[in-house]
């Protein structure tokens, strides 16, 4: 290929403007390219560093937004400020498709088309959700729901509220609730500390994040708030909306009163994007998840297509920037950019990348999600509330011998077919499947993504105004005329 | 070996034609085999639109359909669940005069087949169906068709046919079929690796998209092109649509199912023969398409896309009968995405060859001979 011809076909396009999309933008403007960068919210920032929107009735300061984060979020957001006159920033816009060297997006009730010859996928991560008897009740939320209606909306998911599951957030944003004036009923964790002391020697390699974690937990125990670890979590309970939690320790069963619950296992992948993009995937044991494939660089197996950040495994904020900066310099280096000390950039940031990968071997190992809870699930309650389809449907769907992978499971009961395609419910659909046939998660399969990723309204096709081209059948070839 | 097999009848592929097939001849009594490299019901027979639908096919289709339409009111005695069968009405309506006057003749045709076809234009039309869209002049009602739910319907086939004694093996993949005079060999690999070697006195190639795959073995494949009708399905919405709506001349259909979600199917997504995905150009034409039709649907927010790999001959007609080049070898395949209704019929029409060795229903049109031998075949 001439140069020429690479300079006219060059588009280079992040989704994602978080830790890692930011980054990424800002090591590719430092070097002359012009990216696109498509983000799904407002504002730039990310899950982590979300800010809240433009004309917020509220003003909170970064410190009371983000704590002790506050000046990582604030130079994320600064660095984007500072470049948006270098970049074709383009937010609010939902990536739904992906096909060939291009993106489908959707805008303020229009779709767009956005080409690329190289692609940074940087979708983060949402809560890894396993459902307990009553998580769909009115003031059950997701950890990270949670953290959003304080960060975005200023405002608390309830007055008493209980959180539950495990994982770093869990003890973060109970900090977050507390320090904001709401009362933390408590805190239940399904893991040991045990679990989480073993994992100590790992979590020291970064020793300023432990630190943090020690941190929110001395804060709230100090406080007060009641810590139990080693739990189960066994029904949550109320009327019309929640009004307590039910948890085992031991033979015990305890019932903490609240409005509110918390509750999440860590977090999950969006890797819908790279599956639309034909990205190869490989089962990843510390995730419990299958992930798209890439190279510490961050190339994956389709060339021009690269993943950075939470939405590639899970390894938190800081190392989403690393992750960012070294995708972004693969893809000038792809693009045949020459740029000084990249070389040694690169070397750095891998060394960075590999230390916090043994930091996350801990984390999961302190904070992995409860492994035997599907076994417990009751046949009655829900696993996909889209679909609305209980632990007993699934069951009787793999026992009749009709289903032992998981988009089988899909296609005989509905499992993941709804509004959320199974990001919410894939998760504990395959523990169920892995727990009744006996046999490790990894065996039993990836849903396989469709598009669109996340719903669209079917007006997206109505470019202008309808009534200027009334037959539009006509587009559809003769010879593509089914009935 | 691992394993040696010995059927009277020996099915290959797992749709919803093949389970049939091997339902109808368990039933009557065979020693019945299936082996479908993947899963029953998995590909086009359990990803398809769902239509059940007389209405519409080339008069040499009617007499089968007509015969399988009856099969559909008895799914819950013979596999055990309605399938989500709705006799809703098939509704096939005209965007312009020459349509209406297109559906007119079509009825002429085919209501001696028994299908009770309707005409319906103007303000009765209008008034009857104030969610159709302006660019809906009118329709020809069957009020005997309906729809049913393809992922439901096509793996109870292949349980019925199992529980009817049928032996039927999912990931197990033909890798040789010889015919031995006698009978045929085949040998399969199942998954795990394990190998198969199964005799059989008669062979079904129900093969569906990759049926040349099955009629190669005996020097004659035919000339079918893989195609990937494309699939959408909406959020639930509240009961609007009672009938399964097509239009004539084709490229858009459409049917809401109980629960409140609308099927809509129209165009094609891509493929490579084995593997298919939507296009995000015919979402366009079809979701335009859709909402011209049912403008409802505008602010309906789209859930899903799909499609599969089927398998379309030179004139839409599917391949059903004897082979011309090896007895005892039946062919059911290239249904050109209108399989769904016709299967349990053809399972039928196969189970009348083998057991009878002819059957009362028309099926000269479907015969492989139509198609030139292939060179050397």
């Amino acid at each position: 290929m001439t140069s020429i011809d690479r300079a006219s076909m060059r588009r280079v396009v992040i989704v994602g403007a978080g830790p890692a999309g930011v980054r990424a933008a800002e090591t590719l403007v430092a070097a002359g390219v012009v990216p696109v960068v498509i983000d799904e919210a407002p504002r730039a920032g990310g899950q982590i560093y979300r800010q809240p929107p433009a004309d917020a009735g509220f003003a909170r300061s970064k410190r009371t937004l983000y704590g002790m984060e506050a000046g990582k979020a604030g130079a994320v957001h600064s660095t984007m400020a500072r470049m948006l006159p270098k970049l074709d920033y383009r937010p609010d816009t939902l990536v739904w498709g992906c096909g060939a060297g291009q993106l489908d997006t959707f805008h303020a009730g229009r779709e767009r088309t956005v080409p690329y010859s190289h692609l940074l996928i940087a979708t983060g991560a949402t809560d890894r959700i396993l459902p307990f008897p009553g998580w769909t009740l009115p003031g059950v939320y997701a950890l990270g729901a949670a953290q959003i209606a304080l960060k975005a909306q200023g405002c608390s998911i309830g007055r008493r509220v209980v959180f539950a599951g495990t994982g770093p957030l869990l003890y973060l944003v109970a900090y977050q609730y507390a320090k904001a004036g709401a009362q933390v009923e408590a805190i239940l964790d399904t893991n040991p500390f045990s679990r989480q002391f073993a994992a100590t020697p790992r979590l020291l390699r970064q020793p300023s994040t432990f630190a943090k974690g020690l941190y929110y937990v001395g804060w709230l125990a100090a406080r007060g708030v009641r810590i139990e670890r080693g739990v189960t979590l066994v029904r949550a309970t109320g009327d019309k909306a929640v009004q307590a939690m039910t948890y085992r320790d031991g033979d015990r069963e305890l019932t903490i009163p609240c409005d509110a619950i918390g509750f999440g296992y860590g977090l999950r992948s969006e890797t819908q994007l790279a599956d639309l993009a034909g990205c190869r995937f490989r089962f990843d044991s510390f995730n419990r998840a299958w992930l798209p494939e890439r190279d510490t660089a961050g190339r994956t197996s389709v060339p021009g297509v690269y993943l950075a950040g939470d939405g590639a495994g899970i390894a938190g904020a800081d190392a989403a920037e690393w992750a960012g900066r070294r995708a972004a310099l693969a893809m000038l280096e792809d693009l045949g950019h020459r740029t000084a000390n990249a070389q040694a950039h690169a070397m750095k940031l891998d060394r960075q990348l590999t230390s916090i990968a043994k930091f996350r071997i801990g984390l999961e190992q302190a904070f992995a999600p409860p492994l035997d809870c599907a076994s417990h699930w009751p046949d009655d309650m829900t696993v996909c509330r889209c679909e609305e389809i209980d632990a007993g449907t699934l069951r009787r769907c793999i026992r009749g011998g009709e289903a032992s992978e998981i988009n089988r499971l899909k296609a005989l009961t509905r499992v993941g077919m709804g509004r959320c395609q199974g990001r919410m419910c894939g998760a504990a659909a395959a523990e169920l499947l892995s727990a009744e046939m006996g046999k490790p998660i990894a065996e039993v399969g990836r849903l396989r993504g469709q598009a669109p990723i996340k719903p669209v309204p079917l007006s997206i096709a109505l470019m202008a105004e309808m009534d200027e081209a009334p037959d539009h059948l006509a587009a559809i070839p003769e010879h593509a005329r089914d009935e | 070996m691992n394993e040696t097999l010995r059927f009277d009848v020996l099915v290959v592929g797992g749709g919803l034609v093949g389970s049939s097939t091997a339902l109808m001849l368990a039933r009557r009594g065979l020693k019945v085999g299936l082996f479908e490299r993947r899963y029953c019901g998995a590909q086009a027979s359990g990803v398809n639109y769902g239509g059940v639908r007389r209405q519409g096919r080339p008069a040499e289709q009617l007499p089968l359909a007509v015969r399988a339409r009856r099969i559909w009111d008895r799914l819950p005695e013979l596999v055990g669940t309605d399938g989500e069968f709705i006799v809703s009405g098939h509704l096939r309506l005209a965007r312009s005069v020459a349509d209406l006057a297109a559906l007119e003749a079509y009825a002429q045709m085919a209501n001696p087949f028994g299908l009770d076809l309707q005409l319906l234009s103007g303000p009765t039309f209008r008034r009857r169906y104030p969610w159709l869209g302006a660019a809906a002049l009118g329709g020809s009602l069957c009020p005997g068709d309906g729809h049913a739910n393809p992922r439901v319907v096509s793996p109870a086939f292949a349980r019925a046919a199992r529980a009817a004694g049928a032996d039927v093996r999912e990931q197990t993949a033909v890798t040789n079929i010889v015919y031995a005079g006698e009978r045929f060999v085949v040998e399969a690999r199942h998954d795990s690796g394990a190998m198969i070697e199964a005799q059989a006195n008669w062979l079904v190639n129900a093969a569906g998209a990759w049926g040349n795959t099955v009629a190669g073995y005996f020097g004659e494949s035919i000339p079918m092109e893989p195609i990937y009708p494309n699939m959408w399905v909406t959020e639930p919405l509240p009961y609007f649509i009672d009938h399964n709506l097509g239009v004539y001349g084709g490229g858009i259909y459409a049917r809401q199912v109980a629960r409140g979600n609308v099927v809509i199917g129209g165009g094609r997504g891509s493929g490579d023969g084995e593997y298919a995905q939507p296009l995000t150009e015919t979402t366009r034409t079809v979701m335009r398409a859709a909402c011209a039709l049912l403008p409802r649907l505008k602010d309906a927010l789209l859930l899903r896309s799909w499609t599969g790999v089927e398998g379309s001959t030179p004139d839409d007609n599917p391949v059903i009968g004897f082979s011309r080049t090896t007895p005892r070898l039946l062919h059911a395949f290239g249904f050109s995405g209108g399989g769904f209704l016709l299967a349990p019929g053809v399972g039928q029409v196969l189970s009348d060859l083998v057991v009878d060795g002819s059957t009362s229903t028309p099926i000269d049109a479907f015969s492989i001979e139509r198609f030139g031998l292939a060179r050397g075949g």
